[in-house]
């Protein structure tokens, strides 16, 4: 086990890596520096301000001491755009927001999801199966771009029921529209895999065994077959998590709830390159730490997988 | 009765050696095709997008107007003239800016499409050669090479792929690059695993074994079996790639005016939506949605048609 996890991180960790040195060259080769503007800065006060942000200095120097910065200091450097705020201002800002839609997404989308897949592999081929391989079908093509401008006009515009945009700290009325335009794509997702894989559980021998030996069907659905279903659903927990991160560039965008994403999609169109990058690197390792956590859990669980 | 039994025989098997000419031999393509135009959903959704891809490429011809031009009488109470009317011509009406929506919705579907072909080429032709290499050389640099995906595989494209339209700029010819090259990845490692796979069964064995010359061993029995699996997630590919688009292009970082895509489409309708003017998000909505859903099904009908151990 313990070989395993020093395994998987040695592929995390040069991965992390190759994301922030990637990043950064990339950001080097954007046509334009950071204060170039329509009435171009006399040369002087040009030379002044790089040397400010430390930007005279060779490139690879600046790249140890922005790495530096991350690793010792939590420090992502300063935005180029707005002299009053930091990359790590903006994280502070809107990580909590996206933390507070996106892990009651991803908790209701696994619940319900899960809920769903098992219940229409218990009745397969009766009307609650359609139903949940209806509603799979229908949301992988209803992504949350779709989704979300449609739930503002049923509960906004036509009923009048629930705000369409904002934040206001977290009330309930804010947060349920971007709740289900994020979680409804990925619970779909996990009912089809739990469906699936219920299916084929149910089809094997420990639970013909398990029939045999005359257990009521509700012992056999719970202490046998739930766990060996439930495996594949771990191995989707990291795509699932990607899906919340970059929804919430729509779910920002279209609701105005003021997480990353806005930021991100924001400092995108503003060329904003120093937060963009922060925000690459933030998010982007934070992905890769939790696949490398959900391999290594599902490496735990799963006793067939030879470490 | 040993006796007579031989005797008869020889003449029947002779009689059905005969008849083995008559009875045509059923290829594994003529049997996934069967299969696959047995599929109702399948076949209505060709039947759909076909209908789809007509009228990215004609649909032009069937209206008076262009996609630019803005109609200044109807800007400024669109959303009371705009209105889609068959009378005046402006089947879908008009966007918000005055310009006629069925001309482009024409142009965005036709950008759609292409986005989604054209990326899923690159992904299939880059995916597929590497993938065939890595599993056909094998050892050091089999295990390399898929090293590098697993770790390109781990960072988040769609970082990625912003990261790329805004340092390169957004112009379509990025878009169709940094989709495609996100997205080789996944087929590059089914590729490989069906190589590895192939070039150990014992039909390959077999034909070693009898001596049939390495050429015909690729063109008759590695490359077919690696096609089923290429063609069915090259086609469940477009309608990624296209989803892939519109959220880009919805988001606003993806094809740029006066182009347009169904993702942009979209945006621009729930921009609008506030003014009654619903016929500029569900004419575009309607489209994209029903497209992905025939990708999909036809998508799934390969799948079962070209992989039946499958179901």
């Amino acid at each position: 086990m313990l070989s395993f996890i020093i395994r998987r991180m040695a592929v995390a960790i040069p991965t992390m890596l190759i994301l922030i040195i990637a990043s950064f060259y990339l950001m080097q080769f954007a046509p334009g520096g950071p204060f170039t503007s329509e009435r171009p800065l006399p040369p002087q006060v040009l030379a002044n301000i790089e040397a400010k942000y430390g930007l005279d200095e060779p490139t690879w120097k600046q790249l140890v001491n922005y790495v530096g910065g991350i690793l010792t200091e939590f420090d992502f450097g300063p935005s180029y755009k707005y002299k009053d705020r930091s990359v790590n201002d903006i994280i502070a800002q809107g990580f909590p927001v996206t933390l507070t839609y996106g892990t009651i997404s991803f908790v209701l989308a696994i619940v319900i999801g899960g809920i769903l897949g098992i219940a229409a592999a218990i009745r397969q081929n009766t009307w609650l199966d359609y139903f949940a391989v209806g509603i799979t079908i229908g949301a992988q093509v209803l992504p949350n771009f779709v989704m979300a401008p449609i739930l503002i006009l049923i509960f906004t515009l036509w009923l009048g029921w629930l705000p369409g945009g904002g934040w206001n700290g977290g009330q309930w009325q804010y947060v349920v529209m971007p709740v289900i335009a994020l979680s409804t794509s990925y619970m779909a997702s996990v009912a089809r895999l739990t469906r699936s894989s219920m299916l084929e559980v149910l089809r094997s021998n420990f639970i013909r065994t398990a029939r045999a030996k005359g257990l009521p069907n509700r012992t056999i659905i719970w202490r046998h077959a739930l766990k060996p279903t439930l495996l594949p659903v771990v191995s989707y927990l990291g795509p699932a998590f990607v899906l919340m991160v970059t929804g919430s560039f729509i779910v920002d965008s279209i609701f105005s709830t003021g997480g990353v994403g806005y930021f991100y999609v924001n400092a995108a169109f503003n060329r904003d390159y120093a937060v963009m990058m922060g925000l690459t690197i933030l998010l982007g390792s934070m992905t890769i730490l939790f696949n490398m956590v959900v391999d290594i859990l599902y490496a735990w669980i799963d006793p067939k997988i030879r470490l | 009765m040993t006796n007579v039994t031989l005797n008869p025989q020889q003449p029947r098997t002779a009689e059905m050696a005969a008849r083995m000419d008559e009875v045509k031999g059923r290829s594994l393509w003529a049997d996934a095709r069967a299969r696959f135009l047995r599929n109702k959903a399948a076949m209505v959704s060709i039947f759909v997008l076909a209908l789809v891809v007509l009228f990215a490429f004609f649909g032009q011809h069937l209206s008076a107007f262009d996609n630019e031009t803005i109609d200044w009488d109807v800007l400024g109470n669109v959303e009371v003239l705009g209105k889609p009317s068959l009378a005046n011509g402006h089947y879908f009406g008009f966007d918000e800016s005055g310009r006629d929506l069925y001309t482009r919705v024409v142009q965005g579907t036709r950008v759609s499409l292409m986005v989604g072909v054209i990326g899923a080429a690159i992904a299939v032709i880059v995916g597929t050669t590497y993938g065939a290499v890595a599993g056909f050389v094998g050892g050091r640099v089999d295990s390399i090479m898929m090293r590098f995906v697993d770790i390109a595989l781990s960072i988040p494209y769609m970082f990625v792929l912003i990261l790329l339209l805004v340092v390169f700029g957004r112009s379509i010819g990025m878009l169709f690059v940094g989709i495609g090259l996100t997205a080789w990845l996944d087929m590059s490692r089914i590729v490989r695993g069906q190589t590895l796979s192939i070039k150990n069964k014992e039909y390959i064995e077999a034909a070693v074994a009898t001596g049939v010359p390495w050429f015909i061993i690729i063109h008759r029995h590695v490359v077919p079996n690696l096609m089923g699996v290429v063609v069915v997630y090259a086609t469940l590919l477009v309608p990624q790639m296209i989803l892939t688009e519109s959220f880009i292009s919805f988001l606003g970082l993806g094809v740029q005016e006066p182009l347009t895509s169904w993702g942009a489409l979209i945006s621009e309708g729930v921009s609008t939506m506030n003014y009654g003017m619903l016929w500029q998000l569900f004419i575009p909505l309607g489209f994209f949605v029903v497209s992905i859903f025939a990708f999909f099904f036809i998508g799934d009908g390969l799948r079962d048609a070209l992989d039946p151990k499958d179901r």
